[in-house]
């Protein structure tokens, strides 16, 4: 086997992200994914460029009733265009997912530098912390948080299952940030940097953030995508946003219920979610892949 | 092994004491109406305030009061007593009836979890960057990225109310096929996950130092990936199935709750819907313990499988 | 390419061994890389060949293709024989070479315990081909599995038999290896740096195993090795490798005396020696080529202190310089005649 790494060693050195973003070119998923991401973030931004129907006007009179005028989905139980109310949809769903994923960063980048860093005890402290909250079933948890929030301002309720998903779902992105912190702590020019003077704030800022940063990144636009889910579940429950907040989770479960009358209701934000979901899964799982060649 | 054992046990103990304390604060501490938060926003009654200020002891007050709540409810958890949900009925007869239905279920999942996703992952595995391969990783990154929420109604609606082919709702007293579909549902997530796991884990295992030695034995490849490969491949998958088991029986909230099957998560699923604070707090309970127990058996198991960590 | 046949002349009936010209190349994705370029060496009973070299040097994969266990891809045999017994290994079927495998040629690798399957227990394990291959019973296979692991002097051996790879010493684990080899009786027994992941005083310890399972049970060994302090004391004959080629070959005492090739002094120069105190230690300059772009002419030129215009531009051949000694190298007679050492 010894001759075979000593083939590999001696290949021509190529830059990491340039073989990644020539590998990432190639991939039809990759474009797909990010086409989809950017659709979806301009829905959820002006969602009155995709429809120019009220998702807030409703009207029972309207029932299950066939497409027509902008409504190309035809309306919900209550009357509302289906349409309309899944193109707003994309703006509580992503929100949701940003805010959570960025809260979410820096809770990892803070604990994942700090074990990384500094190792020893406060490794082991922040470890099991993790070990721990990594251990506890995400839906469970999320029922009995926001069991106690009985608020129903749209704002407080968003940012509670903000902050659920935050504090439950860091975990993944910490374990990554430590081990690129600990692996970045070893180069040479952290050693370098130390012996020139620097404190640990300047090397940590400078010299060890941009190193744990980009694969934060990747995990996160995974995260992003089960963020919107867990949303989506969540308010599907019941327990998550709730009307007037227009989200899919909550469309989807009232489209269940009526499904035998009409599927249409349940089948067009079931579709907005799934495929919301699975492009930022499949983007973050592309460039996972095109920076990890070890399993190519 | 003994020794890995009582070790376990005893991390178990903390965590089950760590875990409920949490559960039980959240719960009902710094709440401005204990008996209200519980009930959510429905009205109470007289009896029903009158029931749960004796059940949980809420007129004793302060940090010590609080203490003296949780153990009481400790005691009471384990003595299996879990009181009564706010329709009276009692909560521990309501798990009795749900559990085995949960249990069906879940076995059945994890049935096509291993049926599906360990064979082919091992053959993905094997054929690695072949079109099989490639395929499989694609259709396992879908259901991964399809929710639960959006899984169980689509199939319940085209499989059980458009075509036929399986019973929409499982009803009162389920059968096989009626868990079928369902159960086909909730193991998806797990038969990708298995996939994925079984594939990675024998395509590493297929470059280890011991395959080639296995095979300068002169044994058949057959053999080879059967018996040296499979054995220390399936590690992970195992280990992975044990956990996904106890995820399972406490995660089958959504599907139990759109097929109307009466297990525990359909029961935890109305608590939810209804509002009905005691019936949630008896089941999450319960689930708790259930999962702490379940990743002890896996540990367990995994020291069973793998030699290295039985003697550590 | 006519390789004249060095050390000793063609016993009857051909060598027990003999590879002739073989060449390997790995494809992947960086390019090709020519691991083996036109290795000829043979074995006889009974005798012990060392094939010396640095990692890279093609020396592991050439036991491999012996073995028939490289994997492809990357590996392509691109040309050249194995020849076992008068049959080409290479001209087989996959099961008619698998029955070879064991049985008639066993080796036995570097690291002991990620070789040995971890899951396992290693009476399992040595028994696995007394059980599938030459269909004993489990007791038979038991009682043999302790003569074997006695054998290889194994302390207790009865009842380490349900212990695990981790629960063993290095030394002892790499014992358990070459039980595992011989369990079958092999004809040839190749050892692949048997030693390397081993304390000095255990490594003695194995060499000195190897060399008597050898003479006790009448096997041919190939011993691959980077160290050439292991392989005087065991070895008949040494092949020395560089670049995917054999540089040197000659028998022990003439290359320990008086080496032929640059590469092999280079190797020699280096070793610690007692009777030189003080002084620097030698070292080859420079660093192993890289196999995708290999140097013209000979391989060794950007390293070797000899070198002159023709080693840039003529392939040096194999140079015959009696006693069985070739040398690679447009001025071997120079460099074996040069004592500066």
């Amino acid at each position: 086997m010894s001759e075979r790494s000593t083939a590999v060693r001696l290949r021509k050195p190529r830059s990491l992200a340039g073989d990644a973003w020539r590998d990432l070119r190639r991939k039809p998923i990759f474009w797909i994914s990010l086409a989809l991401v950017l659709l979806v973030t301009a829905m959820a931004a002006v969602p009155g460029l995709f429809t120019s129907n009220d998702p807030t006007d409703c009207a029972l009179s309207r029932q299950h009733a066939a497409p027509s005028g902008g409504a190309v989905f035809g309306y919900d139980f209550q009357g509302c265009d289906t349409y309309a109310r899944a193109v707003y949809g994309a703006r509580a769903s992503l929100l949701v997912g940003a805010l959570s994923a960025l809260l979410t960063g820096a809770i990892a980048l803070v604990v994942g530098m700090l074990a990384g860093y500094f190792g020893g005890w406060v490794d082991a402290v922040l470890s099991r912390v993790i070990d721990i909250v990594l251990g506890i079933p995400l839906l469970l948890a999320a029922i009995v948080l926001l069991k106690r929030v009985a608020a129903d301002s749209a704002t407080v309720r968003l940012a509670a299952v903000i902050f659920v998903l935050a504090v439950l779902g860091w975990t993944t992105t910490a374990r990554v940030v430590r081990s690129s912190v600990i692996s970045a702590r070893q180069q040479d020019y952290v050693a370098a940097a130390r012996m020139l003077g620097a404190g640990n704030g300047r090397i940590m800022w400078r010299h060890i953030l941009p190193n744990a940063l980009a694969p934060a990144v990747v995990v996160l636009t995974i995260a992003l995508g089960t963020f919107i889910a867990a949303e989506a579940t969540l308010s599907f429950l019941g327990i998550g946003l709730r009307e007037p907040t227009i989200s899919w989770g909550i469309d989807i479960n009232s489209g269940r219920v009526h499904m035998r009358e009409s599927a249409t209701p349940l089948v067009v934000p079931s579709t907005f979610l799934a495929l919301t979901v699975l492009a930022f899964i499949m983007l973050g799982d592309a460039i996972r892949d095109a920076f990890d060649p070890k399993l190519r | 092994m003994f020794r890995f054992i009582v070790r376990r046990l005893l991390q178990m103990i903390v965590a089950f004491f760590g875990t409920t304390l949490i559960v039980y604060a959240l719960m009902f501490a710094g709440q401005g109406d204990p008996i209200q938060a519980l009930a959510g926003e429905r009205p109470v009654t007289e009896a029903q305030r009158a029931y749960l200020t004796e059940k949980y002891h809420l007129d004793a007050t302060g940090v010590g009061g609080f203490f003296y709540r949780y153990f009481d409810y400790l005691s009471n958890l384990l003595r299996g007593d879990l009181g009564e949900s706010l329709t009276g009925r009692s909560i521990g007869e309501i798990l009795a009836a749900a559990w085995p239905v949960t249990i069906k279920l879940a076995l059945i999942a994890i049935a096509v979890a291993v049926i599906f996703g360990v064979t082919a992952g091992v053959l993905a595995g094997i054929r690695r960057a072949s079109i099989f391969d490639n395929a499989t990783l694609l259709l396992t990154l879908l259901v991964l990225g399809i929710p639960t929420i959006v899984l169980a109604p689509l199939a319940q609606y085209l499989l059980g109310v458009k075509w036929q082919l399986f019973p929409p709702t499982a009803g009162a007293d389920p059968d096989f096929y009626a868990l079928l579909l369902p159960g086909i549902v909730l193991g998806s997530l797990s038969l990708a996950t298995a996939l994925r796991l079984t594939r990675t884990s024998v395509a590493e295992n297929l470059r280890a130092d011991y395959v080639r030695t296995a095979r300068s034995k002169g044994l058949p490849r057959r053999r080879v990936v059967s018996v040296h490969v499979l054995r220390n491949s399936l590690i992970p998958v195992i280990t992975f199935l044990g956990v996904e088991l106890g995820n399972l029986m406490s995660g089958a909230i959504i599907t139990e709750g759109v097929f109307n099957i009466p297990g525990v998560g359909f029961n935890l699923f109305r608590g939810i819907r209804t509002e009905d604070g005691p019936l949630v707090v008896g089941i999450v309970s319960v689930l708790v313990v259930v999962y702490l127990v379940a990743n002890l058996v896996v540990d367990i198991l995994y020291a069973v499988l793998d030699p290295r960590i039985r003697y550590e | 390419m006519s390789q004249p046949t060095p050390a000793s002349a063609t016993p009857p009936g051909g060598h027990l061994l003999d590879l002739r010209d073989l060449h390997v190349e790995f494809r992947t994705q960086e390019g090709v890389a020519k691991v083996i370029n036109g290795v000829s060496y043979h074995l006889d009973p009974g005798e012990t060949l060392a094939v010396l070299g640095e990692s890279g040097s093609g020396k592991s994969v050439t036991a491999q293709a012996i073995m028939g266990i490289l994997d492809s891809p990357p590996a392509h045999i691109t040309a050249g024989q194995i020849r076992y017994r008068g049959r080409d290994l290479l001209s087989l079927s996959e099961e008619q070479r698998r029955q070879v495998r064991g049985r008639e040629i066993a080796m036995i690798f570097q690291d002991a315990l990620s070789a040995l399957n971890p899951v396992f227990p290693v009476g399992w394990q040595i028994g696995e081909t007394l059980r599938q291959r030459l269909g004993m019973s489990r007791a038979d296979a038991r009682r043999r599995v302790v003569e074997l692991m006695d054998l290889v002097q194994i302390p207790a051996a009865s009842k380490r038999l349900g212990d695990y790879p981790h629960q063993f010493s290095g030394g002892m684990r790499q014992r358990v290896m070459i039980a595992m080899a011989l369990a079958m009786e092999p004809k040839v027994l190749i050892a692949d740096e048997p030693t390397t992941a081993l304390d000095v005083t255990v490594q003695a310890q194995i060499m000195d195993l190897l060399a008597d399972l050898r003479r006790d049970l009448d096997m041919a060994m190939i011993l691959i090795t980077h160290d050439l302090g292991v392989v005087a004391d065991v070895a008949d004959r040494i092949a020395v490798m560089y670049a995917g080629r054999i540089v040197e070959h000659a028998d022990v005492r003439s290359l320990y005396r008086a080496p032929a090739h640059p590469y092999t002094k280079g190797l020699l120069d280096s070793i610690p020696r007692l009777d030189q105190r003080g002084g620097k230690l030698a070292t080859i300059r420079g660093l192993p080529p890289n196999l995708m772009r290999i140097p013209s002419g000979c391989p060794f030129h950007p390293r070797c202190p000899y070198a002159q215009q023709v080693c840039v531009d003529v392939v040096p051949h194999d140079l015959v310089l009696g006693d069985g000694r070739t040398s690679a190298c447009h001025f071997a007679q120079e460099v074996r005649d040069d004592r500066t050492r």
